[in-house]
């Protein structure tokens, strides 16, 4: 673990080296258990991504980099290991996706690109078990690890302009899901009437990380009866 | 009671602190890009710290009042009115029934922030009132102010808020410094980053020597920066992880991004350095076309700097209380 200046008012925790989808995740889930347990004075809020913690501060209540660096590591000690929280396995989210033509603008590419018919990747896409790496890029959207292999497609060399929301899409080895409308250079292979993002929810974005997410195939007429 | 939009300028928003929170479902923190301008203008007029106020880019502001409010502003090179008579930046003053408080467009920087007595009552949503322009929610129906718009104000207390008002501007004021933030020398002071490393030793070198000019494509999610291009070692992809405010991030294409309020909560390009907090209002005034260099001061020394900052903002509201009496 190493723990970097992210300027004067913030820091970075490395959890690990390099990202090992489920164990680097864990580890990264224990830890914010921890931080948030530990309750450090002047520490302001905790955002996990893939390997990292970035810790938020107010520089006016915390004496320097070094005291709280100090008080982080102390807190992340194996040594308190028989108290340190499990790590969450988090909820299982069911989406609900309709991955027929009209809403499937780039299943055709994803086909050319891997060689397999769209009547395969639909149902690889939909039969794998993801987890939620991350929730950032825009409110809500979450970067899913658990893709199977042969569906990874490199992002479109033109990003779209306009990519509706509820969009489920492949980018690399990930698949994540556009919360709302917005531009986009992931494929687009589907599209979930789920709202991933409301302001009157707590928390406002539907998933977290951690989250163990399935896709779940539905016809057009759930997806519209879903949506009113 | 409201205030009335009459023009609301070329882009001019609901923003108060920004919203912390909830950066885990991607929400950035937002708020004043200058949190600093904000902060001291709702001190000149008895508002709390946190209270919503707006920010104007590039002026062309009219706004007309329902009932007498103290307003005052700070931020760049702006000339404002109250009817006939100036606003300076950095002194309250008060409007009256039906007065217009016009801000134009100004000379220098880019934005300004306006503190009226009471603070704007729009809705809190998410802990803030700020408007998250980018989600499309907060501040006064998520989205920029338009002509014509209606914005509720919180009731306040005029007596005890302003005993000097039998004069339309008041004589007293915040530091210059501080209300006045567009510089013609930019110099924004920077700490190492994480991935400092990464970069050749020519790029290191010419982020703290050359110029580098902000380009159009710029706006409250960054300032995109044209000058040398910052090459690194090796080209490897990096794993998103917390950018901030301030943040000096550099994609492949070597020219780099500074981050600004409404920055995304991850970001997976690498970072060069970090513009020190006390410097944002600086950063905040960018506009297209602007020259700005860097120079490289110890992590310690940016938050003793800020400490000072505070420890100034704290004996000035203690001012303001004497004035007030």
């Amino acid at each position: 673990m190493t723990i970097d200046p992210l300027g004067d008012s913030a820091l970075i925790v490395r959890i690990d080296d390099e990202f090992r989808p489920d164990a680097s995740l864990n580890a990264v889930l224990v830890a914010l258990r921890c931080l948030e347990a530990a309750e450090l004075p002047g520490v302001i809020e905790l955002a996990p991504a893939y390997t990292t913690i970035g810790v938020f501060f107010d520089p006016a209540r915390v004496a320097g980099f070094d005291e709280l660096k100090t008080k982080i590591e102390r807190a992340l000690q194996p040594s308190v290991e028989p108290a340190r929280p499990r790590a969450e396995t988090g909820s299982v989210v069911d989406v609900p996706v309709c991955y027929e033509n009209e809403f499937a603008l780039d299943l055709g590419e994803v086909a050319e690109f891997t060689g397999l018919s769209e009547e395969e990747i639909v149902q690889r896409h939909s039969s794998a078990s993801y987890r939620v790496h991350c929730v950032g890029f825009t409110p809500g959207f979450p970067f899913l690890g658990g893709l199977p292999a042969e569906l990874a497609t490199p992002r479109r060399a033109t990003p779209r302009k306009e990519i509706p929301a509820g969009a489920v899409a492949i980018g690399g080895a990930q698949t994540g899901i556009y919360p709302r409308k917005s531009p986009g250079g992931w494929n687009i292979i589907g599209r979930t009437p789920l709202s991933l993002f409301d302001v009157q929810r707590e928390p406002p974005a539907l998933f977290r990380a951690g989250d163990r997410v399935r896709f779940r195939k539905i016809l057009r007429e759930e997806f519209e009866r879903s949506l009113t | 009671m409201n205030v009335l939009v009459n023009s609301a300028g070329f882009l001019t928003s609901v923003q108060g602190l920004g919203r912390t929170g909830y950066r885990q479902s991607g929400v950035s923190i937002g708020g004043a890009l200058d949190t600093h301008a904000l902060r001291v203008a709702n001190a000149l007029v008895g508002n709390e710290d946190a209270a919503a106020g707006l920010e104007a880019t590039f002026g062309k502001l009219r706004l007309r009042f329902e009932d007498e409010r103290i307003v005052a502003w700070c931020g760049g090179a702006f000339s404002a009115r109250i009817g006939d008579e100036d606003l300076p930046p950095g002194h309250p003053g008060l409007v009256g029934k039906d007065d217009e408080l016009l801000i134009v467009a100004p000379s220098a920087g880019s934005r300004a922030w306006l503190a009226i007595s009471g603070g704007l009552d729009t809705p809190v949503v998410l802990g803030s009132r700020s408007t998250d322009l980018r989600g499309n929610f907060g501040g006064h129906q998520g989205r920029a102010l338009r002509d014509g718009d209606f914005l509720p104000l919180r009731d306040v207390d005029l007596e005890t808020a302003a005993p000097w008002k039998d004069r339309r501007i008041a004589e007293f004021s915040a530091p210059a410094t501080w209300a006045s933030t567009a510089k013609r020398d930019r110099f924004l002071r920077i700490v190492r980053a994480a991935h400092w490393d990464f970069f050749t030793s020519d790029a290191q070198a010419a982020l703290v020597s050359a110029q580098f000019t902000v380009t159009p494509d710029s706006d409250r999610m960054g300032a995109r920066l044209d000058g040398p291009v910052l090459e690194r070692i090796e080209a490897s992809d990096l794993l998103s992880e917390a950018v901030a405010p301030g943040t000096l991030q550099v994609p492949p294409n070597g020219k780099p991004i500074l981050l600004l309020g409404d920055c995304q909560t991850i970001g997976g390009y690498p970072k060069i350095a970090h513009v020190i907090t006390v410097d944002l209002p600086i950063a905040a005034q960018l506009w297209p076309g602007d020259a700005v260099r860097f120079h490289e001061i110890p992590l310690a020394e940016a938050q003793e700097l800020l400490r000072e900052r505070e420890d100034d903002f704290a004996r000035f509201r203690v001012g303001l209380t004497l004035h007030a009496r």
